[in-house]
């Protein structure tokens, strides 16, 4: 199993084990004090971990046989000819549960069986990390309780049914927008209580020091797999690698096997929600300053006393107020770009995307397919006569993250069934 | 103005007894009422008083503390109104400000620790502020003249935990048990032993918060620390209050037999 690629500095307990605990300026530990301890045992645990051939050897063989990787790079023909370019799918909605949620889910769940911890916390926006969580326990014979804000169970339920099914402990969070947010910190804070007995398995590259080195490590797999195909395929590295980014993981573990090549541009998509200007959004790293949510350091969404404000994405994956502080460091150093598209755009995508390739996919990844057809658009307005996009050279991967029977009621509601 | 810390510490301690801290969530439910429960607080015999000042994601907090700084956020409160209270106060007992990292960040280091000063804080609290990350913060209310109060948990492993106690500053914040702040049906045991290996490592006096909310449980908790700290259940009388003389009543009511308890248990230690 590959090791995480260290960006920035780094310093403290982590460093000594080459886990990032700082990104440049973002990422520490931003903690009450109870939680020091368990974070630093996670960090020794997933240092010990990952060197471990017999804990690469286990997670190896449930990656294949049990998620069902590698999962395709496909190259999608007819929005290729739609943006007039060649775009190639990864296909994170074919993995087991419908999510890349699952390869962080069954990796964290594992270690924690390795730290011999019987109970998993878990929260979910989505309901996709909590459905993969609950698998994972599930396969692992681990206790699991999910919590979800009450107004992600209604936008969501079939989920909830899912993880009940599943055998997992749904837990209602009733506090503000009762949304992704609040899903977090209820969890942390039954992880403050329970410290000893239970692991918290966050389920984005978010968090404090260690979570965003070992999400990203363990979400790597992505862009390692798609990186392999597409020199497989086109004998060429891709143009252009997109992701949508909520709190961070499918976008992180897909750049991370392209941060080191240059020539490949690096796109993140956020949540544009009602638009920029009108403040409802969940574009932290486009609109949103620097703060603390959830233990780091990293683009927030907050107002000027510092308090944190309520995100909004017609997807619940994407409306969180924060996102992982590697992000934010891509972002500053230039290596990555991040753009927003609203909620409307999303939308329209999910149904071209549908009709376009017979692929109904999540909302969250109809982000990166919106913003790929719009930049079609404006390329096509801004091209000089005789040179369309189409001549454009180079390829495009696109991490389709998860598929979209989770949001069906939902995109019916919005667009009506036509 | 860490100094008035000490004195206050010193004050109990020459009375044979711990010091008595309450907490209160200020602008909750309201500013005006807010500020009358501060002159009750100062009025039955706080002998320093934690200034909750609102945040909107207290990750430290349970849900009684975390539901007043949201009613006082709604109700209009900022940093900047939550310290006219510590104003008022200041001018009787030694306040500690209370909040989050975020908040600190957002005004930025200097300005922050300004406005603290400037409404007579005597310290701070933030509880999601380790000083692994805290450097800047603490280094900025030092040059304030206010005290970062460290907080020592029972998962802190001892070299740690000499580590805190021996760079701290007023006093030395020991979290009962590990869990977020909220009342209890009975202190953890082992506390005692908590308790004593903390105060043998601490140049500073140690208080104890989270989880205290009996007369009884004062009692014994002033017989081993050097203060004790009470939160949600006096919040929790604000708010079933609904009202403000029913609010400032209830809340000297409980200080006032909480004094009395911790005089009347007197100390265990030396
Ligand atoms: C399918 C899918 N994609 C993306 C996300 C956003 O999370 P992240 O940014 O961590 O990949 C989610 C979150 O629930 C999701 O379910």
């Amino acid at each position: 199993m590959s090791v995480g690629t260290p960006a920035g500095a780094a310093a403290g307990a982590g460093a000594a084990l080459g886990i990032e605990e700082r990104f440049g300026p973002y990422g520490g530990r931003f903690v009450p004090e109870v939680l020091i301890a368990a974070l630093d045992q996670l960090t020794s645990a997933w240092g010990e971990a990952r060197e471990d051939v017999d804990f690469a050897d286990e997670l190896a063989r449930l990656l294949g046989d049990f998620v069902g990787r590698p999962t395709p790079l496909y190259r999608a023909e007819r929005l290729s000819e739609r943006v007039g370019r060649r775009v190639y799918l990864k296909r994170e909605d074919l993995a087991h549960t419908g999510a890349h949620k699952i390869n962080n889910a069954v990796g964290q769940a594992l270690l924690a069986k390795r730290m011999g911890k019987r109970r998993v916390i878990a929260e979910t926006g989505a309901g996709q990390h909590g459905v993969a969580a609950a698998t994972a326990c599930a396969l692992l014979g681990l206790e699991c309780v999910v919590y979800m804000g009450t107004e992600d169970m209604r936008r969501q339920a079939p989920n909830v049914e899912r993880m009940r099914l599943l055998g997992a402990d749904v837990a209602p969070v009733e506090v503000g927008a009762r949304t992704l947010k609040e899903a977090v910190s209820a969890a942390i804070r039954d992880w403050v209580t329970n410290v000893a007995s239970a692991h918290y398995v966050i389920g984005s590259a978010v968090g404090p020091a260690p979570y965003p080195a070992l999400v990203r490590d363990l979400q790597r797999v992505i862009g390692d797999e798609a990186r392999e195909q597409a020199l497989a395929l086109e004998g060429a590295l891709p143009g252009r690698v997109i992701a949508c980014v909520g709190g961070g993981s499918n976008a992180i573990g897909t750049f991370t096997a392209f941060i080191g090549d240059p020539e490949v541009e690096l796109i993140g998509v956020e949540a544009g929600g009602e638009g920029l200007d009108s403040g409802r959004h969940g574009a932290s790293l486009v609109a949103g300053s620097t703060g603390v949510l959830h233990g780091a350091l990293s683009a927030v969404l907050a107002d000027e006393e510092g308090q944190i404000l309520e995100a909004h994405s017609v997807s619940a994956g994407l409306d969180y107020p924060g996102v992982g502080p590697e992000h934010a460091y891509l972002r500053d150093t230039g290596r990555a770009r991040y753009e927003a598209v609203p909620d409307a755009e999303a939308l329209q995508a999910f149904r071209e995307l549908t009709r376009l390739e017979g692929i109904i996919p999540a909302l969250e990844p109809a982000h990166a397919i919106a913003w790929l057809l719009s930049e079609a658009r404006s390329a096509r307005d801004a091209s000089a006569p005789g040179r369309g996009a189409e001549e454009g050279d180079g390829f495009d991967v696109l991490t389709l993250s998860g598929r979209g029977d989770k949001d069906l009621a939902e995109v019916v509601a919005r667009l009506g069934d036509g | 103005m860490a100094d008035r810390i000490a004195a206050a510490f010193a004050a109990a301690r020459a009375q044979g007894c711990a010091a008595l801290m309450p907490y209160m969530m200020g602008g909750f439910p309201d500013h005006e009422t807010s500020l009358a429960i501060a002159d009750a607080y100062a009025d039955a015999g706080a002998d320093l008083v934690e200034l909750g000042i609102p945040y909107s994601d207290p990750l430290a907090d349970g849900p009684v503390i975390h539901a007043a700084a949201t009613r006082a956020l709604a109700a209009g409160a900022t940093l900047d109104s939550a310290l006219t209270i510590c104003e008022r106060l200041a001018s009787r007992v030694p306040v500690v400000a209370m909040t989050y990292a975020n908040m600190a960040l957002a005004r930025g280091p200097e300005r922050f620790a300004r406005a603290l000063a400037d409404a007579g804080a005597a310290g701070a609290i933030v509880p999601d502020l380790p000083p692994e990350e805290g450097g800047d913060v603490a280094a900025a209310l030092r040059a304030a003249g206010l005290a970062l109060v460290p907080l020592v948990a029972p998962t802190t492993d001892p070299e740690r935990r000499a580590r805190l106690c021996a760079a701290a500053e007023g006093f030395v914040y020991l979290v009962s048990d590990t869990r977020t702040t909220g009342e209890r049906e009975a202190l953890p045991s082992g506390l005692a032993d908590l308790v004593e290996a903390t105060r043998a490592e601490s140049p500073v006096p140690v208080a104890v918060g989270f989880g205290i909310g009996t007369p009884e449980q004062v009692a014994a908790v002033g017989a081993i620390a050097d203060g004790v700290i009470v939160g949600s259940r006096l919040v929790r009388a604000v708010d079933e209050a609904g009202g403000r003389d029913a609010a400032t009543a209830a809340v000297a009511g409980f200080i006032g037999e909480a004094r009395q308890a911790i005089a009347a248990a007197g100390r265990a230690v030396q």
